[in-house]
């Protein structure tokens, strides 16, 4: 143990630790994705989508319909598709907590399988996008972060901010922070665009810049701080509050303790 | 002064409490021994710095609570300067508040006023150096020199004419001309209609030939963005309507207020949201305003198809796009 | 004598003889500062100043000042092989390869909000305690010109990294520009040198940031202290303090080892910001494109208070004989803060026609003493508060869970609203406080301790409070009024009456005040 803390403080170790966290992320991934990629039978896809209608109507139709065909408060869900359903239950948003302005994430409501079970149903019902796999989501292969930058700041930046911390749209409802969102989420929330959020069809911003754009949403995430503190990263405005309170109160405070009479 | 009330008396300077480094020789042998630490301080804060400097790689990150995973570098360069700069200043000043005298000194103030005779002699000596000159006198001269002054002075005005170009027609045209494509930004692809679901958006700019550049200052005026709603969505006009193309809508993204790019499309509500200055314009409506600062509604560009498929302006702009000028006419 | 005596000596002798500075010297090296922690605001400011010139040098040494565009590759991979103007470029390489390029450019900007804010807490002391009345005025016109000059010169140096913010804040510079009647469309062709952004604004702005600005800083801060220097500090009222002497500790040595060492504390504080929080970081925002943004776009903070005006602005704009004005744009953009700093410069001359007070101060007022001109200051703060949180909206809704909306009409009704209503509640507040004042010299301290009386009565002690916070208390002139009737001494009308009536009416309204304590009134109370 002594000898191994020894090299706590090594300058390799940091790198070495997050290589091996990446490499049993991969395993992990690589081994859940095998378990999901087997293909299924019909059978086990109508008990899926069985389960998936029973969990629905339990869970979403007061308010989606019975045959998710909208209600007064709550859209249709015909033709959303997989992909739909999964971001927005799989990230918490739906069921919605209370009527407010815009559902948020939160922790979900409903286990990985279940949601399954739901993307299932409401895909069933017409057809939609779809989940993307596994093998879709390779952004460290396939995308290239500066060229997804550039993409961000023209197509993401105006409503998530520069640093993909989101930012406020009108009456209240807000652009969500994209820091800690699964990579999956992201892709599907711009192929479906959930909520406030437009579309970005494949066309316009093709799968390979979808995934440079997730690159560099994931490369802003892990950023180290380069020149300390990052205050939000949300520009000029805590910058401000920094000065008038920590900077401008240091200095008044050695002021007062200059001017002071010595005892 | 209309005190004709008797005021309360000025007591006058208290008396001088003396420190205890005046009178008790330790205490001053204390404050010194403090002086002294606070320099050491500082000159560890540059040993610090120098050392950070030269031994500390650029890409080494160390984790600070509140701070997170910083520079190292970076952070104690700063923080042996700060330490180095800072405790110089505390030496200093704690060596002036405990060990210098600090008997407060009276001294008078004078008056800023010239004695009458100075100023006499100053206003006699002015009217004579204008009298010798025959300022008063002779007007054709006096006259003459305003002029040439004048003139004199406004030359520079003339010098800087170079600066840049005049404006001539510059603010009111765009790239965009009847069958220029719609691209992306950035990617420069051709859209076709079917590309876009309902919901969508896309930035774009207009198509250039192969290998060309585009000038920051196209890209100010030409950037648009395109939407799609349902067509039973639009409440247009119907000329308006014919502007669009199978409920795709296209409007300069250059903001008609200050010249931000207008880009926050909120697919619910169908606005349009510039995250300058938060004015809001409704789609539906041809991006009429209908909250904070704007004046004006967004340029809309008329679209359409050309043979191949591809969304094409069916028109250049019918108006400058961009903040208003005096030679804006609408 | 020892050798080191003989060298100094023959050195000064050497001077001297050239110069004749040891008369001078004599003369000055005995002046007498008066020692108050709000007189070191002003230092602060200054000495931002040094190290605003110290670290801007330093930056100039890499930064390449040009748009011409080149494709990066510098260190930092986010933005490997993108396009953008060497500015930006420069501004990389300063940030990721030069060793503490890094700290000191965040110096620099640190030290920028710093000097800022120092110039504005330095003005409202100076307002605040009437420090800028006669002989004053031309200083205070002065700190005016320099608050003004700030301001401009923040806004270009953060202007040319030519990142994404701030080339947005030129964008929106130009449209202020270009929304000038008759000459507008010119003047921005002129400065851009051609259309918007162009290839020559940085370059430009450049020189002037670096070197016409920095000048005129120089110019005017050297002015601004040798008239404190020859005018002497003013001083806060006291026992032993008067109008005609300046009570204090004299430059050699205590002063001078003050306020030198407070320049190496503000130096160490401002690279203390600049090692543990990060301020403009560049690399986040990209490089500039007209095509792009980000949410929660704002300003430096000495301007919010500029894009908060323009953001709840009317939408109002004329269009008639084929011309456009943007009121829009140039009622918050130029004409309030036009107003707004015109009436700032003015306003020594302002008061003094109000009061007809036309004598020399060199004591402080105490600001209660004066309800009228703290109330009025205070307004003069509310309005910019409202705007200033109104420039930073986006991000107050975001955090407070508020909407953007609900902020801007708040602040549109708040504009008008409060700062009436501060200035009602502060000449309140100032006359309370000098009642509290006046009963404090009348009856004594409350030390808290209960007696019962004979009759059962209990009552709290008073302690007398001692002469010198008696002095300190009723030391104020309270001057009446201006007498300003309508008709002169003959009885003939007085031309210009409308004018007379509003400053009797303002007159009126400076000379409120709750009546001191004369030693009358205390030899009453002993009495009793």
């Amino acid at each position: 143990m002594k000898r191994l803390s020894r090299f706590r403080r090594h300058r390799a170790v940091a790198p070495l630790l997050l290589v091996l966290a990446l490499l049993s992320i991969g395993t992990t991934f690589s081994v859940a994705g095998a378990a999901t990629s087997t293909p299924i039978t019909a059978a086990e896809k109508s008990a899926l989508i069985d389960e998936g209608k029973q969990l629905f109507l339990k869970g979403c139709s007061s308010c989606h319909g019975l045959n998710a065909e909208g209600g007064g408060i709550a859209p249709s869900l015909i033709g959303v598709g997989a992909a739909s359903v999964d971001f927005q239950v799989a990230t918490g948003r739906m069921p919605m907590a209370d009527m407010s302005t815009q559902a948020m994430r939160k922790k979900p409501v409903y286990n990985e399988k279940q949601v399954e079970a739901l993307a299932a149903y409401v895909a069933s019902l017409a057809p939609g996008p779809e989940v993307p796999g596994e093998s879709q989501l390779n952004y460290e292969r396939d995308g290239s972060a500066a060229q997804g930058g550039e993409l961000f700041r023209t197509n993401c930046a105006m409503c998530h901010n520069f640093a993909g911390q989101g930012g406020a749209l009108t009456q209240g409802k807000y652009a969500p922070t994209l820091m800690g969102v699964e990579a999956r989420h992201i892709y599907e929330a711009m192929i479906t665009g959930p909520q406030s959020m437009p579309v970005f069809s494949d066309k316009t911003i093709t799968p390979a810049e979808k995934l440079s754009i997730i690159k560099w949403i994931k490369a802003a995430e892990a950023e180290p701080q380069l020149g300390g503190a990052a205050l939000g990263r949300v520009g000029p405005v805590t910058e401000g509050l920094l000065v008038w309170t920590l900077g401008l109160g240091l200095l008044v405070g050695v002021a007062v303790w200059l001017a002071m009479k010595a005892r | 002064m209309s005190n004709e009330i008797e005021a309360i008396k000025d007591p006058g300077l208290p008396a001088h409490v003396h420190r205890r480094a005046d009178t008790d020789p330790k205490a001053a042998k204390k404050a010194e021994r403090q002086v002294a630490i606070l320099f050491i301080l500082s000159a560890l804060g540059t040993v610090t710095m120098i050392g950070s400097y030269i031994f500390i790689p650029q890409d080494v990150f160390i984790f600070f609570p509140v701070l997170g995973n910083t520079n190292a570098h970076q952070l104690f360069l700063g923080l042996g300067m700060a330490a180095s700069l800072f405790f110089i200043g505390m030496g200093a000043i704690h060596w002036a508040k405990t060990l210098m005298p600090d008997e407060e000194v009276v001294i008078q103030r004078h008056e800023f006023r010239s004695p009458d005779e100075d100023r006499e002699d100053f206003v006699a000596t002015a009217k004579a150096g204008a009298a010798a000159a025959g300022l008063g006198r002779r007007s054709l001269i006096k006259r003459s020199l305003g002029l040439s002054l004048g003139l004199a002075g406004l030359s520079p005005l003339i010098l800087l004419r170079d600066l840049g170009p005049l404006p001539k027609d510059e603010l009111s045209k765009t790239s965009w001309k009847a069958g220029t494509r719609l691209v992306t930004d950035p990617g420069d692809r051709p859209i076709r209609a079917e590309d876009l679901e309902v919901g969508a958006v896309a930035q774009t700019l207009p198509e250039i030939t192969k290998g060309a550049e585009r000038a920051l200052s196209d890209i100010g005026k030409d950037a648009v963005l395109l939407i799609r709603l349902r067509p039973e969505e639009f409440n247009l006009d119907a000329e308006r309507l014919s502007w669009t193309h199978e409920g795709i809508i296209a409007f300069s993204k250059i903001c008609s207020h200050m010249g931000c790019a207008v880009a926050l499309y909120e697919q619910q509500t169908k606005h349009l949201l510039c995250p300058c200055h938060q004015s809001t314009f409704d789609v539906t409506r041809a991006a009429k305003v209908i909250f904070g600062p704007a004046a004006r509604p967004l340029p809309q560009l008329a679209i359409t198809v050309d043979s191949e498929g591809y969304l094409v302006a069916k028109q250049p702009f019918t108006e400058p796009v961009g903040p208003s000028f005096w030679e804006r006419s609408s | 004598m020892t050798a080191r005596e003989r060298i100094a000596g023959s050195v000064a002798n050497y001077v001297d003889e050239r110069t004749g500075a040891a008369a001078w010297m004599k003369k000055n090296l005995n002046k007498v500062f008066p020692d108050h922690w709000s007189f070191l605001l002003g230092e602060i400011a200054l000495y931002s100043f040094v190290i605003l010139l110290l670290s801007g040098t330093f930056l100039t040494f890499w930064f390449d000042p040009s748009q011409r565009e080149v494709i990066y590759d510098g260190g930092y991979q986010p933005l490997s092989g993108l396009k953008m103007s060497a500015a930006y470029a420069s501004t990389l390489h300063i940030s990721f390869e030069v060793r503490g390029g890094l700290l000191m450019r965040q110096i620099h900007h640190w030290a920028a909000l710093i000097f800022m804010a120092a110039i504005v807490v330095h003005l409202m002391r100076v307002y605040f305690t009437g420090a800028f009345r006669k002989p004053r005025e031309f200083n205070w016109i002065i700190g005016v010109g320099l608050l003004t000059l700030g301001i401009v010169e923040g806004f270009l140096g953060y202007s040319l990294p030519d990142d994404l913010l701030s080339g947005t804040g030129i964008r929106i510079a130009e449209a202020i520009i270009q929304a000038l009647p008759l000459v507008g469309s010119y003047l921005a062709f002129f400065a851009f040198g051609g259309a918007f952004p162009g290839e020559a604004f940085i370059p430009r702005i450049y020189t002037v940031h670096v070197l016409l600005l920095p000048g005129a800083f120089l110019a005017l801060i050297t002015v601004h202290l040798m008239l404190v220097w020859y005018q002497k500090h003013t001083q806060y009222p006291g026992p032993g303090r008067t109008e005609k002497n300046v009570v204090g500790y004299p430059l050699l040595p205590v002063y001078m080892a003050k306020a030198g060492g407070f320049f190496f504390i503000v130096f160490g504080v401002t690279a203390f910001l600049g090692a543990v929080a990060s301020i403009n970081p560049i690399w986040l925002y990209g490089p500039y494109t007209p095509g792009q943004i980000s949410a929660g776009s704002q300003p430096d903070w000495y301007m919010g208070w500029l894009d908060g005006l323009v953001r709840m602005s009317p939408p109002l704009e004329t269009h008639a004989f084929g011309h456009t004005i943007s009121w829009n744009i140039l009622i918050p953009g130029l004409i309030v803060p036009g107003i707004l700093f015109t009436g700032m410069a003015l306003y020594p001359f302002i008061e003094s026609w109000m009061t007809g007070d036309k004598r020399e101060h060199h004591l402080l007022d105490r600001p209660r003493n004066a309800p009228n001109r703290t109330a009025l200051g205070v307004m003069s703060l509310t309005f910019m508060l409202v705007a200033l949180i109104n420039g930073g909206n986006d991000i107050i809704a975001t955090t407070f869970h508020l909407t953007i909306n609900q902020i801007m009409w708040f602040s549109r009704i708040a504009i008008f609203v409060l700062p009436p209503l501060s200035f009602m509640i502060t000449k309140r507040l100032c006359l309370s406080l000098q009642r509290a004042d006046r009963d404090l010299v009348l009856h004594g301290r409350e030390t808290g301790r209960l007696v019962m009386m004979p009759h059962g009565e209990f009552v709290e002690v008073h302690e007398p409070i001692s002469p010198e916070k008696a002095w300190l208390l009723t030391q104020h002139e309270q001057n009446p009024a201006l007498a300003l009737d309508e008709n002169d001494s003959r009885g003939v009308r007085r031309p210009g009456t409308l004018k007379n009536k509003l400053r009797a009416r303002l007159s009126r309204a400076h000379a409120v005040a709750v009546p001191k304590v004369t030693a009358e009134d205390l030899k009453e109370i002993e009495h009793h």
